[in-house]
């Protein structure tokens, strides 16, 4: 009888191309930043707890930007808060991705017109892969988020830089 | 226990027929006027006398009465012993916003007062810490007065869209 694990006993050879395997790899490995401003923040909770469980899909918290892929801005940013998440942004090593969860981050939200104090869209301060829409938006929503950005990085090449990489050394 | 006009008369008979007014007000809480200049004295006479033991400062807020350019500051007391309670209100003409401070008096009034000098940039005289509580310390102006005008740019960052 031809055994697998007899015919493999030996040390086995995946053929894949670089790009593959390292995008593979990332977006199966996205640590994310961990700190909520608002009330998005109890839905990004819920979404690592255990009914949700963002940790099947790898993605786990992390308390330091230097070990961080990706940041969720989960909520409202205020003017004060707007300098801080820039620095933590800068903080974080390449590759890096920024989810954008609930109105608030994607758009200043409810306060469009007369929030003084708060930055309409954070992607005024730092670059945005994915927009999650919602007030706030629920933890399937933030999945799909998450999804969403899993397939842009599989399109991902290491040649040319990532769109949101251009667009920070222009400004 | 005492009702607010039971403690204004009190009060009077204190302080003086002509210092303090009595307003009973169309809706809500009747409440008593302060000048400015006396709000301390007051204070200290009604948490301290044994008749009133106003001994919680439940709330100081801040007022812009734009028609009549004047700040206001509204006191709300509460007697936890003797279950009674009476608002105070202190106005200020805008361009010399100076009210005393009563945080010597409630330490309650320390934070509320850094608010209201935030907000609406009712100077408190005699604060330990006058600075601003929510907003950033280099911020420019009182958001809450009614002709506030918004900054354009804060730190370099568009505030508008």
């Amino acid at each position: 009888m031809g055994m697998l694990d007899m015919k493999y006993r030996d040390s086995n050879i995946i053929v894949v191309s670089l790009e593959k395997a390292l995008n593979w790899a990332r977006k199966n490995s996205l640590w994310y930043e961990q700190f909520g401003l608002a009330c998005c923040a109890i839905e990004m909770m819920a979404t690592a707890a255990s009914r949700y469980d963002f940790d099947r899909f790898g993605i786990i918290p992390r308390s330091s930007p230097r070990q961080a892929d990706v940041m969720i801005v989960a909520g409202t940013v205020t003017l004060k808060m707007a300098s801080r998440i820039e620095r933590l942004y800068e903080q974080m090593s390449e590759p890096r991705y920024v989810i954008s969860m609930g109105s608030c981050s994607n758009c200043g939200g409810p306060y469009w017109e007369h929030g003084y104090h708060v930055l309409k869209g954070v992607d005024k301060v730092v670059p945005v892969d994915v927009y999650v829409p919602g007030c706030p938006p629920r933890p399937e929503a933030l999945l799909e988020g998450f999804l969403k950005l899993q397939e842009k990085i599989t399109g991902e090449t290491i040649i040319e830089k990532k769109e949101t990489e251009k667009k920070s050394d222009t400004a | 226990m005492k009702q607010p006009e039971e403690i204004f008369e009190y009060l009077k008979n204190e302080f003086g027929e002509d210092q303090l007014s009595f307003e009973s007000g169309d809706i809500g809480q009747p409440w008593i006027l302060v000048p400015a200049a006396l709000i301390r004295n007051v204070s200290k006479f009604l948490r301290d006398d044994s008749e009133l033991r106003f001994n919680t400062l439940m709330c100081l807020s801040g007022v812009h009465y734009e028609k009549e350019e004047e700040l206001g500051v509204a006191y709300h007391l509460h007697s936890t012993e003797l279950k009674h309670t009476i608002a105070l209100k202190v106005r200020v003409p805008i361009d010399e916003p100076n009210v005393p401070s009563v945080e010597s008096i409630w330490k309650t009034a320390d934070w509320h007062e850094r608010e209201a000098w935030d907000l609406l940039g009712v100077k408190f005289d005699e604060h330990p810490n006058l600075k601003r509580i929510l907003l950033p310390d280099d911020w420019e102006g009182h958001p809450l007065r009614k002709d506030y005008v918004q900054q354009e740019f804060y730190q370099g960052i568009t505030t508008g869209e």
